[in-house]
């Protein structure tokens, strides 16, 4: 037996109506581990032949539901969502905070493939041996907050009539919202009304499958581990270390709405024109005196408890979202030029509960709304003026992409589709306003002050504009370490530089450091989601020379703040992206090298992919 | 005076590390499904802590055919595992449904307060979040707290979101 694992990872056919178990070898869990790690690797090996031409939002595709071995030992909770990703073609390892980790380990399984495509709507229901199918009809259309009265209700009232009555736990469960059914590119997987694994568009891939829900409930322990002591000892350690933080325990990410901004000058601002502001209606004084209702809210084993839960009444509906956080400040408030707590978190309530990604449906409001701006997009497109500042005329977007109607249809493609399409529709080039990498939004993180995220970062990462998988220099830390923690499967905000190695090491028995980690396995998850990437298709096909580049309005200079007149280099991208490119074992064009290859043990998966992608960059 | 854990409902963040720490204490490993304390959280922000309030009543020690739940020389509850048959009805006599059966061994699970010194308190402490402590009183309003938990959870749903906090 495997430590740190339960063993085994649940298949679920929805076209067969079948449910089976595979295993995956010890060898192939100490170079991946788990959750993003795993998931390349797996889709590598299922889908690799013939990915161009797999249709992230067909039956063909998978959807994968991983958690790592850290899971539910680590402080802190995550689950990765991954499969071919309906927005960069390639693979994303979307993390979410969900106690579905926790109880999936402990009833015996690493995670969940869901294959196929189910006629009627379904969810899955899982309680250790006893996994079914379920009717979802009645749950179709339901948004998250009206899912959490029915379905979160109804699977609480099983467990307890299951345990004699006694007052137990809820079933935890994820889901899609409408945005997820009606196929929205900008579609997240849910959970807890609030959380959501965004980037990818893994919504939209469950739509795909009429996948409603999943819910775990785990019966036994996790599965054992290497040394129970130390990871004991190490648990409370970092415990203590991550409930010291300051900042994120008692503000979250929160307070970057006002310093993102003001300080390091990389704060979206009505799309990315500007990147800096000292406008302090957007202070975290705000979101807590007038908006928060708890201030500490976490889940399983968290000890930082980053997130808030904000509640806003607006025309007598009351309104709920957590914090909302840095980002969705950024992308529910300045980017749309709207700086006022309550409006930030109306907005980003009600992309919470459509189930849409608040960074990438951000974004995507902010290009609409530069479009308007420049009189490209008028009232005749959309149907109505679409102003910096106008909450309601961006709540009606929001609700028009949900459900696909007039320009939502078009707009629900996401930021960098929707711009291929107006191009054609206005027979002009709108991409230049679409501030996106590989069909990924950028986070909310500039790079021209050079006081925030490194010029290369979005150009080079294998998760475009994801700003959790941002290479940077020195090029051990950034996307490489993104690797381990979304494989592992901890939360960023509860990394322990200190002991984390000590605790996987405990935790798996594998001998597995910093060093190892940077050299072999971060190398081969890399290559893996590189290559994938770059075969893309069915729709979209990116070519280095083109795509591995940054949004062109970064090489615009900004316009205000103490950075005025900064902007990003083309040289500076070039050369810092080739000189990550050769520490990863890459070409020029960002493809594994035949030694690379071999040293990685990928040779045979990888190698006939390269040679396509070649053929295919060199006619 | 007898000992008791007093659960601060607004304070609880719904980290659940007291469930590792009970289950920890009691069984030596990770397992939610036998921690003594437990958090109900069906509706997200809603944080419902679950843990025997050690009730003057003792409606289990009443209930129980087999005599197998009994106080210890501090009034402390314990379920005797060689007498319980795990047949539940501790379970329906608790007015807040309390006590859980252990999922692979056939008998009831109540919070004994690890002796005198409960686990789940200490690190609620430790980490600031101050939402258990243990106090020491014969207040007879403890039997008060017993209530059915969703009932609970309703309330403080209210509190938190509203009357219309189902409405969007």
């Amino acid at each position: 037996m495997t430590y740190g694992y339960a063993g085994s990872i649940l298949v679920v056919d929805l076209s067969k109506d079948k449910i089976t178990e595979m295993s995956i070898d010890e060898e192939i869990l100490r170079i991946y581990l788990g959750g993003r790690g795993l998931g390349a690797y797996v889709l590598l090996k299922e889908l690799g032949a013939s990915w161009e031409n797999i249709d992230p939002l067909g039956p063909e595709n998978l959807l994968l539901v991983l958690t790592g071995p850290l899971v539910g030992y680590y402080p802190g909770i995550k689950v990765v969502i991954t499969g071919k990703s309906p927005q960069s073609n390639g693979v994303i390892g979307s993390t979410l905070s969900s106690e579905i980790g926790l109880e999936l380990r402990s009833a015996g399984y690493d995670g969940i493939v869901v294959k196929g495509r189910s006629k009627d709507p379904v969810y899955i229901y899982v309680e250790n041996d006893s996994v079914e199918i379920r009717s979802a009809e009645k749950y179709w259309g339901m948004t998250g907050r009206k899912l959490y009265e029915t379905l979160s209700r109804e699977l609480l009232n099983e467990a307890i009539r299951k345990s004699k009555g006694s007052a137990v736990r809820e079933t935890p469960m994820i889901y899609i919202g409408p945005a997820g059914e009606n196929l929205v590119r900008t579609a997240s997987v849910m959970s807890k009304w609030f959380h959501a694994a965004g980037y990818g568009g893994y919504g939209a891939v469950m739509g795909s499958k009429n996948l409603k829900a999943i819910a775990v409930r785990g019966k036994g322990p996790l599965p054992r581990v290497y040394d129970p002591v130390k990871v004991r000892t190490l648990t409370r350690l970092i415990q203590k270390e991550l409930s010291s933080k300051f900042s994120l325990r008692y503000w979250g990410t929160g307070h970057g709405g006002y310093s993102v901004g003001y300080r390091f000058s990389s704060e979206p601002i009505r799309n990315w024109q500007e990147e800096w502001h000292d406008n302090r209606e957007i202070s975290i004084v705000n979101f807590e005196r007038r908006i928060w209702k708890r201030r500490f809210w976490g889940d399983f084993g968290c000890p930082v408890t980053c997130m808030k839960v904000s509640v806003v009444k607006k025309c007598g509906s009351v309104y709920v979202t957590d914090a909302p956080d840095y980002e969705l400040q950024a992308y529910m408030g300045t980017n749309l030029g709207i700086f006022k707590a309550e409006d930030i978190a109306y907005l980003s309530a009600i992309v919470d509960d459509f189930g849409l990604c608040g960074i990438q449906t951000g974004n995507l409001l902010g290009f609409v709304a530069e479009l308007y701006e420049k009189g490209i997009l008028t009232e005749e497109d959309l149907g109505f003026s679409v102003r910096w500042g106008d909450t309601e005329a961006f709540k009606r977007l929001i609700e028009m992409i949900v459900r696909r109607e007039g320009i939502g249809d078009i707009l629900a493609e996401g930021t960098f589709r929707a711009a291929l399409r107006i191009s054609s529709m206005k027979s002009m080039n709108v991409l230049d306003y679409a501030v996106q990498v590989k069909g990924i939004a950028v986070g909310a993180h500039g790079v021209r002050s050079g006081l925030d995220y490194q010029q290369f970062s979005y150009a080079a990462s294998v998760q475009g504009g994801d700003h959790t998988s941002a290479p940077s220099e020195p090029f051990d830390r950034g996307e490489v370490f993104a690797t381990f923690a979304d494989s592992a499967v901890i939360c960023l905000f509860t990394v322990s530089k200190k002991y984390m190695w000590d605790f996987t090491r405990a935790v798996t028995g594998f001998e597995i450091t910093q060093e190892s980690w940077t050299k072999y396995s971060a190398r081969a998850i890399l290559s893996i989601q590189r290559v994938l990437l770059l075969l893309g298709g069915p729709d979209i096909y990116w070519d280095p020379r083109v795509h591995d580049d940054i949004p062109k309005r970064f090489y615009e200079p900004l316009p205000s703040g103490p950075k005025k007149g900064e902007a990003a280099s083309r040289d500076t991208v070039r050369k810092t992206l080739i000189e990550y490119y050769k520490f990863l074992g890459w070409d020029e064009l960002g493809l594994p090298t035949d030694e690379t290859l071999e040293a990685l043990g990928l040779r045979k998966l990888l190698e006939p992919l390269v040679k396509k992608i070649r053929k295919r960059l060199e006619s | 005076m007898v000992k008791w854990i007093f659960v601060d409902y607004e304070r609880c963040s719904g980290c659940r590390i007291c469930e590792i720490e009970c289950s920890y204490v009691h069984e030596g490993k990770v397992w939610r499904e036998v921690s003594r304390i437990r958090i109900l959280e069906y509706i997200p922000g809603v944080v419902v802590p679950i843990v025997c309030f050690q009730c003057s009543e003792r409606y289990c020690l009443k209930s129980c055919p087999q005599d197998a739940i009994y106080l210890d020389s501090d009034e402390i509850t314990h379920v005797n595992s060689e007498k319980c048959t795990g047949c539940g009805v501790c379970v329906s006599a608790c007015p807040a449904h309390i006590p859980i059966m252990h999922p692979e061994k056939n008998y009831a699970l109540i919070c004994d307060l690890c002796g005198g010194e409960p686990a789940c308190v200490r690190i609620c402490l430790d980490l600031g979040y101050n939402a258990l402590r243990v106090v020491e009183t014969d207040d007879i309003n403890r039997n008060l707290y017993l209530r059915d938990v969703l009932d609970v959870a309703e309330e403080l749903r209210e509190a938190l979101y509203g009357n219309s906090g189902e409405k969007s």
